[in-house]
């Protein structure tokens, strides 16, 4: 699998050949530099490469555990660290740019989605509610969450309110519209999670 | 939805067509590409521009002429690749941004007038 770190950029669209519209979200991606190998051997049991990406340019930025794990590499420290599983047949110090994506390719996508607070079931699981008005009093509220004799009791995983968004989202199957290696930049179709200026995971599936 | 920042606009200009400039009360044809079959020609529409909104890769603009004695509008997106070009025929002079109270105008009234350039 290969990989690379990003930061969304924004939305915009772009024309087809055809004349209709691709929706799409601007992704900065890369350089990254690879900190860290992996290898399944002495200290660790599984295959990846530590890639750093967006330089921390003030020294005092840095936190110091930060700093120390970059020196040992010789490296300058990054704002966003990430591994990326089974990617391989790379040295510490080498880069990764987006010209490891071609137009066309099929990628996932993870990022932190935006934090939409204390939400109830309509918004959050998708519930229906009730009429909103002709007397009615059930509006939003979430109705029987179960049964009386049996179970007893709620079920796991039953749709409440709660917290919504704020969490790790990975969309999947995205198409690469295009790939700007000057600039750093990938065009994806469609949508990603996050607010704009929010660090991402890029993967090619194989 | 936009992209806010300056990179946005950026980005957005390596998709823009180059397109001749023109404005509001602008008269213009535009030539629209056709596909029939495996076929490709070029249709011609000219009117008076009424309206130009947006901006970035998205910017539009509407085009409104009289067709057999009745108002059509289109709207076309600038940067379409289905526009192959256009045209300005003639330059108007006008004093809003959006002419639509041309659409409730007949005959002399509906007229833009031309832009003089000894004034």
């Amino acid at each position: 699998m290969k990989g690379i770190l990003g930061k969304k950029i924004g939305m915009t669209q772009i024309f087809a050949e055809n004349g209709g519209i691709i929706p799409v979200t601007v992704i900065e991606a890369g350089p990254c530099k690879v900190v860290q190998v992996k290898e399944p051997g002495k200290k660790d049991a599984y295959t990846a490469l530590q890639l750093g990406f967006e330089e921390i340019k003030k020294e005092k930025n840095v936190p110091k555990a930060k700093a120390g794990h970059f020196k040992k590499v010789s490296l300058a420290p990054c704002r966003f660290l990430k591994e990326i599983r089974e990617m391989q047949e790379l040295k510490t110090g080498d880069t990764v740019t987006v010209e490891i994506f071609s137009k066309g390719d099929s990628i996932s996508v993870t990022g932190r989605s935006k934090g939409k607070g204390f939400q109830g079931v309509m918004k959050r699981h998708h519930y229906h509610g009730g009429p909103g008005s002709h007397g009615s009093m059930f509006n939003r509220a979430p109705g029987s969450i179960g049964s009386s004799a049996y179970p007893s009791r709620v079920w796991k995983n039953k749709g409440l309110p709660g917290h919504m968004g704020d969490r790790r989202v990975t969309t999947r199957n995205i198409k690469v519209v295009d790939v700007k290696k000057e600039q750093n930049l990938l065009l994806v179709k469609g949508a990603v999670p996050g607010s704009n200026g929010g660090y991402l995971i890029i993967r090619k599936n194989d | 939805m936009a992209l806010a920042q300056e990179r946005g606009a950026q980005v957005e200009s390596g998709y823009k067509k180059e397109r001749a400039s023109f404005g509001i009360g602008d008269t213009v044809k535009v030539n629209i590409r056709v596909v029939e079959g495996d076929k490709e020609r070029f249709q011609p529409y000219e009117g008076v521009v009424i309206s130009r909104r947006g901006s970035g890769t998205r910017e539009m603009f509407t085009v409104r002429k009289l067709s057999y004695g009745i108002g059509v509008e289109r709207i076309f997106p600038i940067n379409s690749p289905m526009i192959d070009k256009i045209e300005l025929v003639k330059e108007g002079q006008v004093r809003r941004a959006k002419l639509y109270y041309l659409r409730g105008k007949k005959g002399k009234a509906a007229k833009v007038k031309e832009k003089s350039f000894n004034a």
